[in-house]
């Protein structure tokens, strides 16, 4: 994998020993934050290493857990075969909204990034792709003005250089703390979309859990294929907010990705271990060499 | 501080004012001769977006406007303003026809934002947003909008993509309504008033964030008299379809994506 990525592994890991530590000389007969971990699926508590070497899938019973955009990267991409761009983008407080400064310097201390997407040119099997990820772990992977820019520019890139396109997102939706500004990112990258949509760009959009508000309604909803990642949830509106809204418990299953497919907004599920395959495989069908043959 | 605050506030309350006129006053007003056309050809007809053609200075526009309702009943038949996927579709069949016949496209905003419920995602609301702005920032006719009272974040989105936006004096457009960010905010929706302060969403603040392009003054609020507001917009429109029709298709587009393109604040290290 590319340099930055083998700091940022090692500067997480040096986080979490330390955070061990100091865990186990406290209280030493608690179980220690970050080392062991409770499935969301079926609750059984996983080593953590364990379950990063099985990508974050649960043995027991196959949930698909969250994982970091630099994992999801190295889990699709050929090995040393990406260049990060606008990594060193960051976000600024157009409406001083009041707080968002220090969220923004807890999200980039806990999860080492710059901001919620991670962006660049890499290679799928052989097959060179502009390609992006969204981390749910910085501030919910919303969509403020960076990332609007960076999807925006991702896209542009992958329309200059005739790239196929593949997003992977895992987002609560537009940013609050950037108001107006963080909708109208919803234009702009739809916008991007159109243009490469028009030149016979091919876009893969995979949504990741969670996938809602925002992002679900501007470019993570226009992939020539849409898939869902196993065990995510994808909507528009929040479960919360239709609960209030409609005043009735909401019907078992709703909004998960099996929902998503039984109602005809995404091709298919994909499960995690045969992502990269999948992908390559639609790349291949879509390389512009054998498209105008 | 105190100033703003309050008249934040008092804009959020006007444009929610019971008297306040809705899209169907504007309609009646402005486009004597309009007909309405119904349906999504997919799955059914959305009262909450009323869509349809008439005449402009005696030339045919489209018409797309969504509407909140006047009486309790109406209210409810509406939805109260806010659109199911089905209203979004509808509203870009309509504009695909407006594109077809080369006639410019009118969208009147007015929604608290886009239901969400239980058909609405069974139906795809997120994805029929999408490709409305997909699709609208390339319709190769001029298309202006207007924020008459609420612009509810990707609801009002969804049909007011524009190479020209404007708001009424009195209106809002905004990420979510004062309530919902007070609750995220200060976890209380009672502080819907100190929210609406800082959100940055009057007429005002989005013309200053370079959204919007005008604003029609309203002289005391359109639920007193909406006269003279809706002569600001009739000779606005009257003035924008000029302009508008007049620059070159591909440059037309061009301009609407800058437009957008441009909006965001960010730093590069
Ligand atoms: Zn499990």
């Amino acid at each position: 994998m590319p340099e930055f990525l083998d700091d940022r592994q090692a500067k997480l890991n040096s986080f979490r020993k330390n955070v061990l530590k100091k865990e186990t000389t406290s209280v030493p007969h608690n179980i220690p934050e970050g080392i062991f971990v409770q499935c969301e699926g079926c609750q059984t508590v996983i080593y953590q290493p364990k379950l990063d070497e099985l990508n974050g899938v649960c043995p027991n019973c196959g949930y698909h857990a969250k994982i970091s955009a630099s994992k999801r990267l190295a889990l699709v991409l050929d090995s040393n075969s990406f260049t990060e761009i606008d990594s060193d983008m960051t976000s600024v407080n157009p409406l001083s909204m009041p707080d968002y400064e220090k969220k923004l310097e807890t999200a980039k201390t806990s999860t080492l990034m710059n901001e919620a997407f991670i962006s660049g040119i890499g290679k799928i099997e052989g097959v060179k792709t502009a390609i992006g990820v969204l981390d749910s772990a910085f501030m919910m992977g919303s969509m403020g003005s960076v990332v609007g820019e960076k999807v925006t520019r991702l896209i542009e890139t992958a329309t200059k250089k005739n790239l196929p396109l593949i997003i992977f997102s895992a987002s609560g939706g537009a940013r609050m703390q950037e108001g107006i500004l963080s909708l109208m990112q919803m234009v702009k990258t739809s916008a991007a979309l159109a243009i490469y949509h028009e030149k016979k760009g091919f876009f893969i959009s995979v949504l990741t859990n969670p996938t809602t508000g925002g992002v679900a309604a501007s470019f993570a909803s226009l992939g020539d294929i849409n898939i869902a990642e196993k065990s995510s949830l994808i909507g528009f509106a929040g479960p919360r907010v239709i609960k209030q809204t409609i005043k009735q418990d909401l019907p078992e299953g709703f909004q998960t990705d099996d929902f998503q497919l039984k109602h005809g907004q995404v091709d298919f599920i994909i499960e995690r271990k045969m992502l990269k395959s999948t992908l390559a495989k639609l790349l291949k069908w879509h390389r512009k060499d054998v498209i105008s043959k | 501080m105190m100033d703003i605050q309050n008249s934040a506030w008092e804009i959020v309350r006007l444009a929610r004012h019971p008297k306040r006129p809705t899209s169907k006053t504007v309609i009646k007003e402005l486009f004597p001769d309009f007909i309405e056309l119904h349906g999504d050809r997919l799955y059914g007809d959305d009262p909450s977006i009323i869509g349809g053609i008439s005449s402009f200075l005696g030339q045919p526009i489209t018409i797309i406007a969504q509407e909140k309702g006047t009486t309790t009943e109406d209210k409810i038949y509406r939805n109260f303003g806010m659109a199911h996927p089905e209203g979004y579709r509808k509203a870009l069949r309509l504009m695909k026809q407006a594109e077809k016949y080369n006639r410019p496209i009118f969208c009147i905003i007015d929604t608290p934002g886009a239901y969400p419920g239980i058909g609405a995602e069974e139906r795809g609301q997120a994805g029929a947003i999408a490709l409305n702005l997909r699709e609208m920032s390339r319709i190769t006719v001029p298309i202006i909008a207007v924020v008459l009272s609420e612009g509810g974040s990707g609801g009002a989105l969804g049909i007011g993509v524009g190479d020209s936006v404007a708001m009424f004096e009195n209106s809002i457009y905004s990420i979510l309504s004062p309530e919902g960010f007070a609750s995220i905010l200060y976890k209380d929706s009672s502080k819907a008033a100190e929210a609406a302060s800082l959100m940055k969403l009057t007429a005002a603040d989005l013309y200053q964030l370079e959204i919007i392009d005008a604003i029609f003054m309203e002289e005391g609020g359109l639920h007193i008299s909406y006269q003279s507001g809706f002569n600001h917009l009739k000779s606005f429109l009257t003035q924008e379809l000029n302009r508008l029709s007049q620059i070159p298709q591909e440059k037309l587009l061009e301009k609407r994506y800058l437009k957008y393109r441009k909006l965001g604040q960010y730093h590069i290290n």
